[in-house]
C-alpha cells in the first residue's frame, strides 16, 4: 500500500494496464510528452513510448472515432478529454456509434474504449470548466458511467473500465484530485493521505462495476450519491450528528440498485445529492427507483441535492455547489417532514 | 528502410534542453509575394498559400506589392494600440499571479494579428475573437476598465460574474461573446457573414482560431459553408506553433500550411508574417475588400509565436525549448514596427519611452478605477441573484423557486 492522491492512482492503473497488455493504449490532448494538464499521464510516454502514449490532435470527436477504429481493430484506447465540458464534440461519435456499435452489428464488433474525463467545479473555472455532463450520458443505452471519489476507487474502478469490453465514460471529480474536499472552500485543503482511500495498493486489483460502497453505516437515513458529494455529504451528516448510511454509487450504469434499495427499505429515509444540475440529473433516476422499490418503507418524501439549474457561473461558485448547508436542509426536511 | 506502415509522430523541434530550430518555418523575401487583384480566382493565387507575405525587411524597410501604404499617423496608432495591449496583458498577469484574478491568457508576441487586423477592417464589420484577441478589444475602443472589470467578476462586469477572465463581448461594439470551447466561433461568423449577403448589407463578418483548434470539426464546417455560399468571412487561423503543450504539427501543419486548407475547399488562402504589421495589415484589407465586391471568403494564416504560456495555468518550459522566443525567424511585432516608423523618421526612442510611460500610467490608473467596482476577494461583488437571470429570456419556476431557496441558504 502507497498513498496515492487521486492523480497518482490513476496514473497507477494505467501504467499497470500498459504494462500488462500489450492492446491498451493511451491518447489525447497534451497527454503524451507533457503529461496532461492535470499530470494524470506524467511520465507513461518515456516509459512505454509515443506509439502506445499519443499525442492528439484538439478534435475530441476525433478522439473518440478513431479511438472506436483502434478499438475494432484489436486495440484497447483508454482517451482522455481534457475537460467534460469540452466532450460534446465527440457526443455523436460516443451517443451514435461507441453505445450501438455491438447491438447494431448484433456483438460482432464491439469497442472497449474508455474515455477518462475531468468533470466539476470548485477550482474556478467557470462554465467551461466545472460541468458535470454525467446524466446526458446515463441516459444513452450502451454506455457505461462511472465516477470515483477517492484513490482507491478511481485506480481499481478505471482498471476494470480498461478491462471492460464494454465502451465506458469514467468522470474524474477534479476537485478531488489532490484531497477529499467536504464542500467549504474556507477551510484549508486537505492532502489524501489523511484519508483512508488514499492507501492504494499499488499492484493490479480491481473495483468491480455495478457495486455501490457504504461509506458509513447508519440507521436514520440514506444518503446516495457519488463523486465530490460524497464527501460533502459525510461532512453534513456529521455536522448534524444524523447516523446516516451513506452510499457512494460509485458507477451510475451499470447501478446497484439492490444496495440502494436495502439500505432506504432499512432507514425508511433517503436523501440523494449529485453536483449537476437538479433537472433531469441523475438524482431523478435514483429517486424514481427507491420510490417504485421502497416506496411502503418510506417515512418521508425523498428529499434531492444539486446544483442549481443554470450553468456553473464564474463569480457564484459558492453560492452555485451544493455545499453543507444544502445538504443539511435535505437532511432536516426528511428528518422532521411537516 | 522498413516498408511497412508505421504510425508516423510529427517532429517537435526543440523540446526542453534542446537548441531551438525554426527551420521547419519556410519564409519568403519581403515583397518576394505578389499581390493578386483582388478579384482574382483562388485557383489562380495557389502559391499564396504556401509563400508568406512579407512587407518590413530585416532593416526595417516596407517593401513591395504588399505594401499597404499607410500614413504615419496610422502606423503609430498601430504601435500605441500593440504596446497598449502587451502592457495591459503584463499588468493582468500580474494580477493574476497576486491572486486577484482567478486566469489570464496574453496574447505576447502576437499582438499584430489583432491590432493590424482590427484597423484594417470597419467599425461595422462584426468580429468572432478568440480567447488570445485582446487586441481586437483594444482596438475597438474598449475601455481598459471594462477589460478588467470583467476579469474581476465585479460589479460591473459584462458578463454579470458568468465567464472565466478574457471571455469578452460588446455587442455595441460588434465583438462577439467569446466562448471558452475551442474553434465554435469560426462556423459562427460563417453564418453572420451569411446573413449580411441574404440581407444585402456590405459588412462582412472575422474570426479567429489557434491553428490548434482548426483540428475541431467546426474549423471545417466554417470553411465547406464559407465556400460554398461565399460568404463576406474573413477566417484567420493565428498559427502561433503551440497548443498548449501540442505543436503546430500535430494539427497537421508538418504536411501543408494551414492557409492551403483554403484553396482545399475552393477558397483564398493566404501565408502572411503574423509579425509584419504592414502585412497582416495589407492582407486583410485586401480579404475585406474581395469579400465586399463579391469575392468570397478568404483564409488566412498568421504565423506567429506564442510568446507567452498558454494561459495562467501552464508552464511552456515542461515542454519547449527555453529559449524558444528569442530564436524565432519573425522577430517581434511591437519592436518591428518602432524600428520601421523610426527609420522613416516618424518615431524615436525617446517618444517610445514617453509613450510606454504614458500606457502604464493609464494602465494602473484604470486597475484602480476596475478595482473600486469590486475583485474576487473584496465588495462590492455582485448580487447572487444574477446568477439565475439570463439562462432564458423569462425565468422559469423552478428557477425562481431555486433563486429563493438559495437566498434562504446563504442567510441560515
Amino acid at each position: 500500500m502507497a498513498n496515492m492522491n487521486m492523480i497518482q492512482a490513476l496514473n497507477s492503473a494505467m501504467d499497470i494496464m500498459l504494462g500488462k497488455d500489450p492492446s491498451v493504449v493511451l491518447m489525447g490532448e497534451d497527454i503524451g510528452y507533457f503529461g496532461g494538464v492535470f499530470r494524470a499521464t506524467e511520465g507513461l510516454q518515456r516509459k512505454y513510448g509515443e506509439h502506445r502514449v499519443i499525442d492528439t490532435p484538439i478534435a475530441e470527436g476525433g478522439i473518440v472515432a478513431t479511438a472506436l477504429g483502434m478499438s475494432v481493430n484489436g486495440l484497447r484506447p483508454v482517451a482522455e478529454i481534457q475537460f467534460a465540458d469540452y466532450i460534446y464534440p465527440g457526443f455523436d461519435q460516443i451517443v451514435s456509434e461507441l453505445a450501438r456499435i455491438r447491438y447494431r452489428s448484433a456483438g460482432d464488433f464491439f469497442a472497449p474504449v474508455t474515455i477518462r474525463t475531468p468533470c466539476g467545479g470548485g477550482i474556478r473555472g467557470g462554465q467551461t470548466h466545472s460541468q458535470s455532463p454525467e446524466s446526458i450520458f446515463t441516459h444513452v443505452s450502451g454506455i457505461k458511467v462511472v465516477m470515483p471519489s477517492n484513490p482507491f476507487d478511481a485506480k481499481g474502478l478505471l482498471i476494470t473500465c480498461i478491462e471492460d469490453d464494454d465502451p465506458v465514460v469514467f468522470f474524474e471529480p477534479k476537485r478531488l484530485y489532490n484531497g477529499p474536499f467536504d464542500g467549504d472552500p474556507n477551510k484549508p485543503a486537505v492532502p489524501w493521505s489523511t484519508h483512508p482511500k488514499g492507501q492504494v495498493d499499488e499492484g493490479y486489483f480491481k473495483v468491480p462495476l455495478g457495486k455501490a460502497d457504504i461509506v458509513r453505516a447508519g440507521a436514520a437515513v440514506t444518503i446516495i450519491t457519488y463523486g465530490t458529494m460524497v464527501h460533502v455529504a459525510v461532512a453534513a451528516a456529521a455536522a448534524l450528528n444524523v447516523d446516516a448510511e451513506i452510499i457512494d454509487i460509485r458507477s451510475l450504469v451499470p447501478l446497484d440498485v439492490d444496495t440502494i434499495c436495502s439500505s432506504v427499505k432499512k432507514t425508511g429515509r433517503c436523501v440523494v445529492a449529485h453536483e449537476a444540475t437538479r433537472f433531469s440529473g441523475f438524482g431523478a433516476e435514483i429517486l424514481s427507483t427507491v420510490q417504485e422499490e421502497c416506496f411502503w418503507a418510506l417515512e418521508a418524501p425523498i428529499q434531492r441535492v444539486a446544483g442549481w439549474d443554470t450553468p456553473y457561473p464564474h463569480a457564484f461558485e459558492w453560492e452555485y455547489f451544493p455545499g453543507q448547508a444544502r445538504v443539511k436542509a435535505a437532511l432536516k426536511a426528511v428528518m422532521e417532514p411537516a | 528502410m522498413s516498408k511497412k506502415s508505421r504510425l508516423h509522430l510529427p517532429r517537435v523541434p526543440a523540446r526542453p534542453g534542446e537548441k531551438p530550430d525554426f527551420s521547419y518555418v519556410q519564409l519568403s523575401p519581403a515583397g518576394a509575394v505578389p499581390r493578386p487583384e483582388v478579384n482574382a480566382r483562388a485557383r489562380d493565387m495557389m502559391s499564396l498559400s504556401v509563400e508568406l507575405v512579407r512587407v518590413l525587411d530585416d532593416s526595417g524597410d516596407a517593401v513591395g506589392p504588399w505594401h499597404p501604404h499607410l500614413d504615419a499617423s496610422d502606423l503609430q496608432v498601430g504601435l500605441r494600440h500593440m504596446l497598449l495591449t502587451r502592457t495591459y496583458d503584463e499588468r493582468m498577469q500580474r494580477m493574476q499571479r497576486g491572486g486577484k484574478i482567478s486566469f489570464y491568457i496574453r496574447s505576447l508576441g502576437e499582438e499584430a494579428v489583432s491590432v493590424a487586423q482590427g484597423m484594417a477592417l470597419r467599425p461595422s464589420d462584426m468580429l468572432f475573437p478568440g480567447y488570445r484577441n485582446q487586441g481586437l478589444q483594444v482596438v475597438r475602443g474598449i475601455p481598459l476598465v471594462d477589460l478588467m472589470c470583467q476579469t474581476l467578476s465585479n460589479t460591473k462586469d459584462m458578463c454579470k460574474g458568468r465567464q472565466l477572465p478574457v471571455m469578452y463581448h460588446s455587442r455595441a461594439n460588434n465583438l462577439f461573446s467569446i466562448s471558452g470551447n475551442l474553434a465554435t466561433q469560426f462556423p459562427q461568423a460563417v453564418g453572420w457573414a451569411m446573413a449580411a449577403a441574404i440581407k444585402g448589407e456590405d459588412n462582412l463578418a472575422a474570426t479567429w482560431m489557434g491553428e490548434g483548434s482548426s483540428a475541431e470539426a467546426d474549423f471545417h464546417h466554417a470553411l465547406l459553408f464559407a465556400s460554398v455560399y461565399q460568404a463576406p468571412v474573413i477566417l484567420n487561423v493565428v498559427n502561433n506553433q503551440w497548443a498548449i503543450s501540442t505543436f503546430q504539427g500535430y494539427a497537421g501543419g508538418e504536411q501543408r500550411s494551414f492557409a492551403a486548407r483554403g484553396p482545399g475547399y475552393g477558397m483564398a488562402g493566404i501565408r502572411v508574417d503574423g509579425n509584419d504589421f504592414l502585412a497582416v495589415y495589407a492582407v486583410t484589407q485586401w480579404a475585406a475588400e474581395r469579400a465586399r465586391t463579391g469575392g468570397g471568403p478568404t483564409l488566412i494564416e498568421l504565423v506567429t509565436y506564442r510568446g507567452a504560456a498558454h494561459s495562467t495555468s501552464d508552464d511552456p518550459a515542461r515542454y519547449r525549448a527555453k529559449d524558444d522566443a528569442e530564436h524565432w525567424p519573425l522577430g517581434d511585432p511591437i519592436l518591428r514596427l518602432k524600428a520601421h516608423l523610426i527609420k522613416i523618421g516618424e518615431w524615436s526612442e525617446a517618444r517610445h519611452q514617453a509613450m510606454a510611460a504614458e500606457l502604464e500610467a493609464l494602465v494602473a490608473a484604470s486597475w484602480k478605477e476596475a478595482v473600486s467596482f469590486g475583485t474576487m476577494t473584496e465588495g462590492p461583488r455582485l448580487d447572487a441573484d444574477l446568477m439565475f437571470e439570463d439562462v432564458f429570456k423569462e425565468m422559469p419556476q423552478n428557477l425562481q423557486r431555486q433563486q429563493a431557496l438559495m437566498r434562504k441558504e446563504r442567510n441560515s
